[in-house]
């Protein structure tokens, strides 16, 4: 009896220690399969150039600067909604009717899917405020798909500010808008960066919700404006793997284009998660 | 010592939700005089003091009863601006609570918040109000190192001269010493009885050897009922009630 | 509160209702893009229609395929999902120590970050070419490949979120176990699991919205046939591709584009009809605990 159990407690410890190596394995293999692909297509031009002869050579440098907008777009737009929205449940919340709606609204967004923003900003910033595909278009779909992690992390961060520092600043007459500014959202501020860092991680890998509102597949130039459409480093990948007409010769710029994502993703989210960990050590 | 009337409490009942906190209290506060208040915790004493400066107001579901006059002045009156009043009664909080800011910092927040920017006259009150919470010695060379560097009997003093800094005229300490060593607490014992010759201060405490040591008055409080309030020592030597017998010849709590 | 706060708490509060507003504009747009596709094919025609030709004439809107291909493609993602992300949730809980679990919650939350495009593109040049010559499929693009990827992306989700229902299991049930005699793997299994039960089936039903909701990898890894599928081996069309792919191509205002805004609707009420589950079953968990919701 006693060996039985002995033995079901070993033979269940290595099922999930198999559990564990699978998931180690698929994000080890993931990053090895384009990490020692992706580097042969890296030179300086990869990252500077623009894409030449129907996208078999050249770079992908257009590609890369339009990301890199459209996260930049995506955190000024809901950035200031995300902290105020925090800063509302936290400090201002009256357990009631509007507090518990956004919340829900809060918890439902950030389940939709993400093609369905794709909809919502073709529908709504592409044609019915006629901003086209655009940057701007673009980002504001992205935005409203980021807003609930920018909101969650944000309010993690100013409720962690301890409620004696907020009544050391009533104490000495300050009113509750100069608390807010001047005493908790200074204390709040690291980990509202690393929720807006998070948030850049998952933006520059987004595809469906750009698909339809910012992207085009190929450009020979770098945007000059907010109206302008751009190409994406997420999209160039699917339209080189879907719309190529060289097969072979576009997979490796692919593999370029997937190592540059992979390595932005990654560094990006990282940092945020070290940060937030430093932070939350801190306050135990 | 001065007679004069600072503070009148007119029959105070306090709620939080269907609790009832504050029994109709009634007491009476004066001048250049530290008043302690006593008791068992959850008797009410700091939820006392917290309507001197209306820090209750950040209470959800509390209700008020009662009146509290300073100079003459209902401070619950529609047309009190809370903010006026909080500069002109200080506080100190139990645990100590400098802002995540450089100790220059944590002193001028009360002028700037008011608007003075002048960095002169920033400097010139730090340096005074440091001064009169004896820490002025101790951070002189570092004013711009974090405030939550300092000691915890330093970090109270902090807290204490960044109180002073707005020149209040009442000032609450909430057990202020709850949290520090007992020199620490020494220290800031003597300071509280230095201050009184300028200001009026209310002392929460549990430590009833600490209401002998520096108060003129103390009233003692069960169950949110004030229940005997008078001369400190009268209160100790000669209790008029036996609750207040029981209490401070430590037979309970 | 003086004046200004009082303003101040307007403004936040008008601007809070911004989440609000999104939702609840993402819900009309897709019922008002929708609604004439759907009221000129019928609602049970467009869902159980067994047909898929939005281009022929005349054009063909029913979504049975789609759906059926979201769900087998689902259902096998969580049998992958399901074993390796609580048992992954496990070990780190039960076996990793300090150190190791250090490093493994946040590579478990890095795997998470990883963009669907990327592992759609994975699938497609990798696990697909792989599959195929193992299997001896005719195409390696297929519901399965599909199934095996999404799975592996929906493994964060269900550690990360079984991993925090496990930790907030109170430790008396662990020692209450142990001091009747039961052994760590005996505790585990028969007093923290149920324990955190709720916790770890909210994570499982979050596993399946985020899967439904998937794009690009069903897109680059599926194959793309929007027919029934006789089989797990057979190349599958679901809603999100459909949508993802169609949208470049279809007329805007035309009977196809209100169509994909009705895929769209479909979606989107099925994943909110799994996340008000999660929510309600994880609030009712929180008062289990005495956890203030």
């Amino acid at each position: 009896m006693k060996a039985n159990s002995e033995n079901s407690q070993k033979l269940g410890f290595l099922l999930l220690f198999v559990c564990i190596i699978i998931a180690l394995l698929a994000l080890g293999s993931i990053i090895y399969f384009i990490a020692s692909n992706g580097i042969k297509a890296f030179s300086w031009t990869f990252f500077t150039d623009i894409p030449r002869k129907s996208m078999t050579a050249g770079g992908v440098g257009p590609a890369i600067v339009g990301t890199l907008y459209l996260v930049l777009g995506s955190v000024l737009f809901s950035l200031p909604l995300g902290v105020i929205t925090a800063i509302y449940l936290c400090e201002y919340s009256p357990k009631n009717f509007t507090l518990n709606l956004i919340r829900m609204s809060i918890n439902n967004l950030a389940g939709v899917p993400s093609v369905v923003f794709g909809l919502f900003g073709l529908a709504v910033f592409v044609k019915l405020f006629g901003f086209h595909v655009s940057i701007l278009s673009g980002s504001l779909t992205l935005g409203i798909l980021i807003l609930p992690g920018i909101i969650s992390a944000s309010y993690e961060a100013i409720i962690a500010v301890p409620q004696s520092t907020r009544e050391a600043s009533y104490a000495l007459g300050a009113t509750q808008i100069q608390t807010i500014k001047k005493v908790v959202l200074p204390a709040a501020l690291p980990g509202i960066l690393t929720g807006m860092i998070l948030a850049v991680g998952r933006a520059a890998g987004e595809t469906a919700p750009i698909m339809f509102t910012a992207v085009t597949f190929y450009s020979r130039s770098y945007p000059s404006s907010v109206m302008n459409e751009v190409m994406a480093l997420p999209y160039h990948i699917y339209v080189l793997m879907t719309e190529g007409t060289h097969p072979e010769e576009q997979k490796l710029i692919a593999y370029g284009c997937a190592f540059i994502l992979l390595i932005l993703v990654l560094a990006v989210s990282s940092i945020a998660i070290y940060l937030r960990e430093k932070q939350r050590r801190k306050y135990v | 010592m001065s007679d004069e009337l600072r503070i009148k409490v007119e029959n105070v009942n306090f709620f939080y939700g269907l609790k009832h906190a504050l029994i109709n209290v009634n007491m009476d506060i004066y001048k250049n005089m530290v008043t302690a208040m006593i008791g068992p915790s959850g008797c009410g004493k700091s939820t006392f003091i917290r309507l001197i400066n209306r820090m209750n107001d950040l209470v959800l579901h509390a209700t008020l009863k009662g009146k509290v006059l300073l100079d003459g002045k209902n401070i619950f009156d529609p047309d009190v601006d809370v903010v006026e009043l909080r500069r002109k009664v200080g506080m100190v909080f139990q645990k100590p609570n400098p802002f995540p800011k450089s100790i220059f910092e944590n002193m001028c927040y009360g002028l700037q918040i008011k608007g003075i920017t002048d960095k002169r006259i920033l400097y010139e009150k730090t340096e005074n109000a440091l001064k009169k919470a004896a820490l002025w010695d101790e951070v002189k060379d570092r004013l711009n190192e974090s405030a939550l560097r300092l000691s915890g009997g330093q970090q109270q003093r902090l807290c204490i001269a960044r109180c002073l800094v707005v020149e209040p005229e009442v000032i609450l300490f909430d057990e202020p010493c709850a949290s520090l060593d007992p020199i620490s607490t020494r220290k800031i014992e003597d300071l509280i009885v230095d201050l009184k010759k300028d200001y009026t201060i209310l002392v929460v405490t549990h430590n009833m050897q600490q209401a002998a040591r520096i108060s003129s008055k103390t009233a003692f409080f069960l169950l949110g009922e004030l229940i005997e309030f008078g001369n400190t020592e009268e209160i100790f030597t000669n209790p008029k009630d036996k609750r207040t017998e029981d209490y401070v010849t430590g037979r309970f709590g | 509160m003086g004046l200004s706060d009082k303003i101040y708490k307007y403004i936040f509060m008008t601007v809070a209702l911004s989440s609000f507003v999104f939702l609840i504009g993402i819900i009309i747009v897709l019922f008002s893009e929708g609604l004439p596709v759907l009221s000129s094919t019928g609602v049970m025609a467009f869902i159980f229609g067994k047909s898929w030709y939005p281009t022929s004439t005349p054009p063909e809107f029913g979504i049975f395929p789609l759906i059926s291909a979201s769900l087998v493609v689902t259902l096998g993602a969580m049998v992958v999902a399901v074993p390796v992300g609580i048992g992954s949730a496990l070990y780190i809980h039960e076996i990793a120590g300090v150190k190791q679990k250090m490093i493994l919650k946040p590579v478990v939350e890095l795997l998470g970050a990883i963009p669907s495009i990327i592992f759609g593109f994975f699938g497609m040049l990798i696990v697909a070419p792989f599959l195929q010559d193992l299997l001896h499929l005719s195409t390696g693009q297929c519901a399965f490949t599909g199934a095996l990827i999404l799975g592996i992306m929906a493994i964060p989700v269900l550690c990360s979120i079984s991993e925090d229902a496990l930790s907030v299991v109170p430790k008396s049930y662990r020692e209450a176990s142990y001091a009747l005699g039961a052994n760590r793997w005996q505790t585990l299994w028969k007093v923290i699991m149920p324990a955190a039960g709720s916790g770890v089936s909210t994570s499982i039903i979050l596993g399946i919205s985020r899967v439904m909701g998937e794009t690009m990898t069903v897109l680059l890894v599926t194959g793309g046939a929007a027919m029934i599928p006789k089989s797990i081996f057979d190349p599958v069309r679901p809603m999100t591709s459909t949508i993802a792919a169609e949208m470049g191509e279809a007329a805007v205002g035309g009977a196809h584009y209100h169509a994909l805004f009705a895929i769209g609707l479909v979606l989107f009420l099925i994943t909110l009809m799994m996340n008000m589950i999660a929510e309600y079953i994880s609030r009712k968990y929180r008062m289990k605990l005495g956890q203030d919701v």
